[in-house]
């Protein structure tokens, strides 16, 4: 029977009896039905477009991040060694400030001098009788977990002295673990496994809730990536180690590809963060938390059968080596090892990640031990940043940019090599919180919802045992006591992703006017859906669904030709300075994420303020790893007004935030939202 | 003709958003949302036997690309399975509601829903109602959910 057969029943008035005919009862519910499928459909459809927008844009900015901080840092290398013979005295070719020695030392871990800074300097610090935060004992015990998660839920802020204290018995205390912690279960006792947190307390508080606060008789696996992106990173971690500090053998934590300084630096909440934790104190706090990040165990291995860790493999995974590494020597992602013989093994500098290769001679007091070698730093990487597919066989992870995509036939040669019989691992976020792949071999577990945005995603925990299968809970944190309806979630998660998505192509406008135009000879203004689709690929570098998301990005003529100026017209950068050529603040927002870690880099006390001749060489280093040219000219221009107070130093927060982009419906939308 | 490539592409990019594994396979039970998304209204009966089609002679639960391509791209070159008319879809509200009063009972929708033509499973329900019921009467006033629905797309 044909929904389309009611066409034909025209909208004549009829009696109430002759409605009432089953036929056209039958008739009425398949119009309705039929409607709505398509429509909660659809629904469906968009909402995973618009985890594909977020996920994409992530993963290219995970990517792009490696890229400038590997050069960013390789370069500052060059300046550490070349500081050290300037000192030495010896014949050098460039001339670097000493400054620079200092930001370098800070950056590659404590030297010497702070490894002698230890606990006695931090009891000395005082915790003033005004203060109303929690107050924790040494040695900690279980009714500390309990203030410390009463406090936070209070939203209190834990005084830096006992952040400072956590953190460094935490580092005691996981020096002592072995790269794998290995566990068993027993009929009795379960172990739960959870994912990805990335800041996200209220997740934490909602696991704590459904499962229970970790004990000897609960077990929790923390599978990585506890910070960055949520606005609660710091509790998480303190949470985490002082439950690990009270339970060691049944709290475990792995380490993720988050749980490295590095990246923590891209994350604007960081920064926030370490301001309210005290700014005397932030960089200490960072400096010690560097350190544990490389203490965290590698990975969890469970009843000799089950491999939990953070990202995955590669084909030449070789658990035993990772057994024996120097786990602590992995510092970042973004720090591979340096060749220190002369720099002529030039194969050595070419790594999985996409770097500049920057060749450079090199004499320097750092000795070899103080490094992994080429391949036990990678197999590091495989195992923080892999992700498995469906495809067979293992390539590069060109979407991160590290790590590899592994398929089944890597993960059954692996795991049989190994005598395992299931991998569990997180990284990637799920919408239901969990996934399972490569015929029941692979499980993700996200432990983070509403990740992207709310409604996105749930969150997940996995429990085991040793009689039975392991079982999933799903749960989602919601603002309001009541879900709303999926329209609403729905509208909510793609207006936010299409934003994004709309500052990204502002960003890229000049870049793409250009592609347009070259298609465009007779400067009609239009092009075809697949030039545009094309070109919007292409420049962009973001694999998405052009086609369906073109009615929200341009406007198309009666002849399904896109006017391609149509996504330029609401929106706008604003500028501070009328004067600067828009190519020069299009490139400013393009990367001012990239800036802002070369910033946090640079301004070594955290101030927010760094010098005028700070903010040129800063420039210089950027135009050389972009192979931008802006003139030296503009630059200064721009450099003397931001400094308002003309004191010689500027403050870069707010030059950052003086470029955002406004968008002209962005009132009217709210308003519209405010009454759905 | 001039259509297929673009209709080629269409799909394709529709296809790849739920291919997870990107392999060129989606699961089975995806493929009503993205036959849906492509603009088409099949009813449950017609998706079953467009599924048929493109089903591998022993049913693996994955669809792969090769097989969807041509035959949505058939139905979309006939027009096949066009989306129900917004008159047409007030029309049959006003069958189920033949005192004309404006509005179906939560008890009504349900059973019409859950009873009648080909009906909805629990959670189908549950999503309909909770988008379509004003929480006082407890009942679904259709035209003002029909033109709010209508909007949202």
């Amino acid at each position: 029977m044909s929904t389309h057969d009611l066409e034909d029943m025209g909208c004549g008035t009829s009696s109430a009896t002759q409605d009432r005919q089953p036929e056209k009862v039958l008739k009425a519910a398949l119009v309705i039905q039929n409607w709505y499928r398509g429509y909660s459909a659809r629904l469906k459809a968009r909402q995973r477009y618009a985890l594909t927008i977020f996920q994409s844009i992530e993963y290219a900015d995970e990517q792009g991040q490696l890229q400038v901080c590997f050069a960013s840092s390789s370069l500052l290398l060059v300046k550490c060694f070349s500081s050290l013979l300037i000192i030495e005295k010896m014949n050098v070719r460039v001339r670097f400030k000493l400054r620079n020695l200092e930001i370098v030392a800070r950056l590659f871990g404590s030297t010497s001098q702070d490894n002698r800074d230890r606990q006695e300097c931090v009891t000395l610090i005082e915790v003033p009788n005004s203060y109303n935060g929690p107050r924790l004992q040494f040695p900690l015990t279980f009714t500390d977990i309990d203030l410390l998660v009463e406090a936070f839920k209070q939203q209190q802020i834990l005084h830096a002295r006992y952040v400072l204290e956590v953190l460094f018995e935490t580092k005691k205390v996981l020096k002592q673990m072995p790269n794998f912690t290995h566990i068993n279960t027993s009929p009795s006792k379960e172990i739960t496994i959870c994912g990805d947190l990335h800041g996200k307390l209220d997740d934490l508080f909602l696991i704590f809730y459904k499962n229970g606060l970790p004990s000897e008789s609960n077990s929790y696996v923390f599978n990585g990536d506890f910070v960055d992106r949520g606005r609660n990173s710091i509790e998480i971690l303190m949470i985490l180690f002082v439950s690990f500090l009270v339970y060691p053998n049944d709290l475990h934590l792995n380490r993720g590809n988050h749980e490295d300084f590095m990246m923590n630096l891209r994350y604007e909440e960081n920064q926030e963060v370490l301001f309210s934790y005290l700014q005397i104190h932030g960089k200490k706090i960072l400096q010690i938390l560097e350190d544990v990040y490389t203490w965290l165990p590698i990975g969890t291995i469970i009843d000799n059968e089950i491999l939990v860790i953070h990202g995955g493999i590669s084909e030449s995974t070789d658990l035993n080596l990772l057994h024996r590494i120097e786990r602590h020597k992995m510092k970042s992602v973004l720090m591979p090892p340096v060749p220190l013989d002369g720099g002529h093994d030039t194969k050595s500098k070419k790594h999985k990640i996409n770097a500049t290769v920057m060749p450079w001679e090199v004499t320097s007091s750092s000795s070899l031990s103080e490094q992994l070698t080429k391949h036990e730093w990678e197999q590091i990487i495989d195992i923080l940043w892999s992700d498995p597919r469906g495809k067979r066989g293992c390539y590069p992870n060109t979407s991160r940019g590290g790590g590899c995509y592994f398929g089944p036939d890597i993960t059954s040669k692996v795991l049989n090599r190994f005598q395992l019989k299931m991998l569990i691992r997180s990284h990637e976020c799920k919408p239901e919180g969990y996934e399972i792949c490569h015929d029941g071999k692979v499980v993700t577990v996200f432990s983070a919802s509403n990740y992207y945005e709310e409604g996105s995603n749930r969150g997940a925990y996995i429990k085991l045992s040793s009689d039975t299968n392991p079982r999933f809970y799903q749960y989602q944190v919601t603002r309001t006591t009541c879900l709303r309806p999926l329209y609403q979630r729905v509208n909510a998660i793609e207006s936010s992703a299409i934003r994004i998505l709309r500052e990204r192509i502002i960003s890229r406008k000049t870049d793409l006017i250009n592609a347009f135009h070259l298609q465009d000879r007779t400067k009609s203004g239009k092009v075809s859906m697949s030039q545009w689709a094309f070109s919007m690929e292409n420049i962009l570098g973001l694999n998405l669904p052009w086609r369906s998301l073109s009615s929200h990005l341009v406007t198309t003529d009666t002849n399904g030709n896109i006017n391609y100026m149509s996504s330029f017209q609401d929106i706008h950068i604003q500028k501070p300075v009328k004067e600067a050529q828009s190519t020069l603040i299009e490139t400013l927002y393009r990367y001012r994420s990239d800036l802002q870690i070369i910033f946090n880099v640079i301004d070594s006390d955290h101030s927010g303020l760094i010098s005028m001749e700070e903010f040129r060489s800063m420039w210089k280093l950027f135009n050389r790893h972009y192979n931008i040219h802006i003139d030296d000219v503009q630059v200064d221009d721009l450099a003397e007004r931001m400094d308002l107070n003309k004191d010689g130093s500027i403050d870069f927060n707010e030059f950052l935030k003086a470029f955002y982009v406004v968008h002209k419906l962005d009132k009217l939308n709210k308003s519209e939202s405010s009454l759905a | 003709e001039i259509l297929v490539p673009e209709f080629h592409k269409k799909i394709k990019e529709a296809f790849e958003v739920f291919d997870h594994e990107a392999n060129n396979t989606v699961d089975v039970r995806e493929i009503g949302t993205i036959v849906r998304s492509l603009g088409c209204c099949p009813s449950e009966g017609e998706l079953h036997d467009l599924i048929a089609e493109v089903e591998e002679e022993e049913p693996t639960g994955y669809i792969r690309f090769e097989k969807f391509l041509p035959v949505m791209t058939e139905v979309l070159l006939e027009r096949r399975y066009r989306p129900i008319p917004e008159d047409v879809l007030l029309r049959a509200f006003e069958v189920l509601d033949p005192f004309k009063r404006g509005f179906l009972s939560k008890e009504e929708l349900i059973k019409y829903m859950t009873e009648e033509g080909e009906p909805f499973s629990q959670e189908e329900m549950e999503e309909m109602l909770s988008a379509a019921i004003d929480p006082e009467s407890n009942s679904i006033h259709y035209k003002d959910y029909i033109t709010m629905m209508v909007i949202d797309e």
